[in-house]
């Protein structure tokens, strides 16, 4: 059997054989003992031509309901956002997507001018000094700046909201176990994190304070007032945000972040059940020998003409090995890439714009939910998503939504118990005023199979 | 390429210009400063370019024509598998039903995505020689800090606590011990003999009750294969500790040797690498874990399952590491994975690692006579040459790299691993011709003549690249990371 991406042909092998002096290709594997060498033949499925394959593939993926077929409100740190068309054309320029990290300046400078970009517009966004070339997601982008602030402080204690991402919490745990650290986690009161609550447990063992904004129930956490109480242990002060939010928020930098994380997958990348996204990993300067992942920097050539070059390399695992900080070794470059592009398309009128539509529009939602009668969980501002109180099981309201033609929202009660037979939405700019009023009109229209216990 | 001066998009921004197009607001709006307290609303713009979409497009047609894939060419560098990207892997993960779903969107509206899922899972685990694999990881390094987190939480629920030391090769990848550090332990090097493989009786020496587990490359990264990998994992074994198989090279044995079958306990691969990702200029990868049935109680939270032909994410792990990253890992890499997977099925995997290894071989010893080459034994799917002859000559491996940019080549992978003095490590792939491979060796066996006779035209290498060669040194110094107008 032949295959489209292998070339060699027997008058290939032949001629190869006989240049190595060798008869058969056998020949090259004795180095393998006996004992292990593999010599049946692997069970998995029987390869597919081209056409079979595309069929199969689509089979799988018509099975999956996705958000351009049916209105999604369903966001909870991934959403859907408007993708300009020439985001998915550049990408798949085949000289960046078939590219390794650009080691070779010389023949990789457009990767590295557009990373170069990409850090200049999270800088813009986050307001910090310094921003890297992207990191896996957000949620282990947040679990890097607990490590970072425990190895910059010295100390062991981790303080994070419990209105951060339950999920981006659990990844954060899990590295913490690793360095041996102990987190803690800060109860949240009326959709925000408890002052007081907060100011308890921060003490002279913290290494950082960790929240959300906007948090995961998209209300706007009182960043000033808790960059008081972690600074005043001399803390690190962390802030994990939606960078779309920041182009019509206040920026973490200006209440005084030294570390801001978040995702760009709001900037042109698809939900895609998950990722890739492309987390980002902002600081000051103070910090800027300190980021984990790459860097990349301006310098010149031998004739003075400006280019790129990944930069303070010492930082990094190929580097410094067993004393590095941080493994990570990739980074979502393509992402990083689709998010530049998006953000540039977007520029500097069109981030607000969307923002500012976002906002809008979750509060008409909003609005017109409680004007049928249904009771929404959280009084503070907030951005494009809130939760409301419902009158059936999220499952139930979920699956009567799917009718309608729509994805519905988030069960809380999954990770918050308390908030049992709630639905966080998300209501971005892709949501018209005829998809958010239907979901009104089928919320208040249900009738419940299943009775409900508040 | 093309040379002339390539401007920043912020320099092409001018007030007014946009590159979007969204609807007209259709809900009544309110005043934001009502419904937001004046602090947290943004005063200062954020200051991101204002261009017209020709512009961007431009832009970025004209930074990729400043970049090399391996659509441009040749990408022989040594162990990151730079084969062939194919298109339809890039089609696939584009539908609608793959691309535009939502991670938490109720189960039973994505049972074709998890069921891709398992199909994959299921069909690493039959590669690999491993009982389970979980697709969480995002990236080798990813996969590497996992399943030392399982290892570990599998001697704790022993009631081993007291098991602090990783053992890695002295030619290991850096995430090795990297990774060993990020998961809490110490790393011990093992050296490596006169064949380029583990010293058996160093591994002795260094393997005592402490140690919790062997990370090991097989083939190492020299290209060899470890034939004593039996000897070694009853070594380790006896001890008490695990071996972990880091699948950067997994290239050179599918469907000739699975790494379970060599005794190995936690495996991860390079999707990205071995079943063609893409790279994408750095990543997203991704980075699968398979485990022998011991470790599978330790597999991080969810753990896909399948039951009555309804496929399932299973939170309650009691002994899970827990998570590892958000959701279920990078679905869009895997996607590719699979699609590649069934593109090629048994067979044409098994082809994959023979055409390798073959490629690899022929360009070592039609090389041979003109560079140094360190282990003599026939290699894998990639081999180090040593530079030192040229270098004797004032020719540096890194003006070898740099000089084959000249004739349009991505150099090999150079000075790793550090255990070879100049290293230049080569990995053909096996998605390249033989016209490919004898056009470079030609070119490999010009420089190294020009070495002796011109010495400075490899020195002043590269000659034809859209800038010469970088100050690195002033960049590192006197960092400059983004882009600021009076700059």
């Amino acid at each position: 059997m032949t295959f489209r991406y292998l070339p060699m042909t027997e008058q290939d092998k032949k001629e190869m054989l006989e240049t190595i002096g060798i008869e058969t290709t056998e020949d090259l594997f004795q180095d393998i003992p006996e004992e292990v060498r593999f010599r049946g033949r692997l069970q998995i499925e029987e390869a597919l031509s081209e056409p079979q394959l595309v069929k199969e593939m689509g089979r799988l993926a018509a099975l999956n309901k996705n958000t351009k077929e049916y209105a999604s409100f369903l966001g909870a740190g991934v959403y859907d956002h408007y993708t300009p068309s020439i985001v998915n054309h550049m990408l798949l320029r085949s000289e960046f997507y078939t590219a390794y990290t650009p080691y070779q300046p010389e023949i990789s400078q457009g990767e590295l001018q557009a990373i170069f970009e990409f850090q200049t517009m999270i800088c813009e966004l986050t307001g910090m000094d310094v921003a890297n070339s992207s990191m896996y997601d957000g949620g282990t982008s947040l679990a890097e700046a607990g490590l970072l602030s425990a190895a910059q402080t010295r100390r062991k204690k981790i303080v994070v909201s419990k209105s951060v991402h339950p999920e981006s919490r659990d990844v954060l745990k899990t590295y913490a176990k690793g360095q041996h650290l102990e987190v803690v986690e800060v109860e949240a009161e009326g959709g925000i994190t408890s002052l007081n609550a907060l100011r308890a447990e921060v003490d002279e063992h913290t290494a950082c304070v960790i929240v959300q904004y906007p948090n995961f129930f998209g209300q706007i956490e009182p960043l000033k007032e808790i960059e008081e109480i972690v600074h005043g242990v001399k803390g690190m002060f962390v802030v994990s945000s939606n960078p779309l939010a920041l182009g019509a928020l206040t920026p973490p930098g200006k209440f005084g972040a030294d570390i801001v994380v978040g995702d760009a997958q709001p900037f042109g990348i698809a939900q895609g059940f998950g990722g890739p996204h492309c987390g980002y990993f902002a600081v000051t300067n103070k910090l800027m020998r300190k980021v984990p992942g790459r860097l990349v920097g301006q310098t010149v050539d031998e004739d003075g003409k400006r280019g790129f070059v990944l930069t303070l390399q010492a930082r990094e695992q190929h580097i410094r090995r067993d004393k590095a900080t941080s493994n990570i070794c990739s980074n979502q470059a393509l992402n990083a890439l689709a998010a530049s592009i998006a953000m540039t398309a977007l520029g500097k009128q069109g981030v607000k714009e969307v923002a500012h539509q976002n906002i809008q529009k979750a509060h008409y939602a909003k609005k017109v939910l409680e004007e049928k009668g249904f009771k929404t969980a959280f009084a503070g501002p907030f951005f494009n998503e809130f939760v409301v109180e419902l009158k059936c099981t999220a499952k139930e309201v979920n699956q009567k939504l799917l009718e309608s033609g729509i994805i519905g929202g988030y069960d809380l009660g999954l990770s918050y118990p308390e908030f049992k037979n709630h639905m966080l939405l998300a209501v971005t700019e892709m949501r018209t005023k005829e998809e958010i009023d239907q979901l009104a009109n089928v919320l208040e229209g249900l009738s419940c199979v299943q009775n409900i216990s508040h | 390429m093309r040379t002339e001066h390539q401007s920043l998009i912020f320099e092409l921004s001018k007030p007014g210009r946009v590159g979007y197009s969204i609807p007209e607001l259709d809900v009544p709006e309110v005043n934001v400063e009502s419904i937001i307290p004046s602090d947290y609303l943004r005063t200062e713009e954020a200051d991101l370019p204002e261009v017209s979409e020709l512009q961007i497009v431009r832009h970025y047609t004209a930074l990729s024509n400043r970049n090399h894939g391996v659509d441009s060419g040749f990408y022989p560098l040594g162990s990151c598998t730079m084969k062939y990207n194919p298109k339809i892997n890039e089609d696939v993960a584009r539908f609608p039903g793959f691309a535009h779903i939502h991670p938490l969107q109720d189960e039973e509206t994505v049972q074709g995505a998890m069921e891709m899922m398992y199909r994959l899972q299921t069909s690493l685990a039959e590669i690999t020689g491993m009982d389970e694999v979980t697709l969480q990881p995002a990236a080798g390094a990813h996969g590497e800090w996992t399943g030392l987190m399982m290892i570990r939480a599998y001697h704790e629920a022993n009631g081993d606590f007291n098991r602090t030391k990783v053992i890695v090769p002295d030619s290991a990848h850096g995430t090795n011990p990297a990774s060993a550090t990020v998961a809490g332990f110490e790393s011990v090097t093992v050296k490596s003999d006169e064949r380029g493989l583990v010293d058996l009786e160093d591994l002795k020496r260094v393997v005592d009750q402490d140690v919790a587990a062997l990370m090991l490359t097989n083939p190492n990264t020299l290209g060899l294969f470890e034939e004593h990998i039996l000897e070694m994992a009853k070594i380790v074994h006896e001890a008490g500790g695990k071996l972990y198989y880091d699948g950067a090279n997994a290239n050179a044995i599918l469907g000739f040797a699975r790494p379970g079958d060599m005794g190995f306990d936690v495996v991860h691969l390079n999707l990205h690498k071995t079943f063609t990702g893409p790279h994408g200029g750095g990543g997203p990868g991704s980075g699968p874990v398979g485990v022998k049935a011991d470790l599978i109680p330790f597999l991080p939270k969810p753990v896909l399952v399948k039951e009555n032909d309804v496929y399932k994410f299973e939170y309650n792990r009691p002994q899970s590491i827990g998570r590892v990253k958000p959701f279920y890992g990078n679905f869009g890499i895997n996607v590719r994975a699979f699609t590649y997977i069934m593109t090629m099925g048994p067979d044409g995997l098994h082809q994959v690692s023979e055409n390798a290894v073959l490629n690899a071989n022929y360009m070592m010893r039609r090389l041979e006579p003109h560079f140094d080459l360190p282990f003599t034994q026939h290699c894998k799917h990639e081999f180090v040459l040593s530079g030192r002859r040229q270098k004797k000559l004032g020719v540096r491996t890194l003006d070898i790299a740099k000089r084959l940019l000249d004739f349009g080549y991505h150099p090999p992978t150079i000075y790793f691993p550090l255990s070879v003095e100049e290293a230049i490590m080569i990995e053909p792939t096996e998605t390249e011709s033989k016209e490919t491979l004898d056009e470079f060796i030609e070119k490999m066996i010009q420089i190294s003549k020009e070495a002796e006779e011109t010495p400075e035209l490899v020195q002043e290498a590269p000659h034809t690249t859209v800038v010469k060669r970088l100050d690195e040194a002033t960049a590192a110094r006197k960092p400059i990371l983004k882009y600021s107008k009076q700059a």
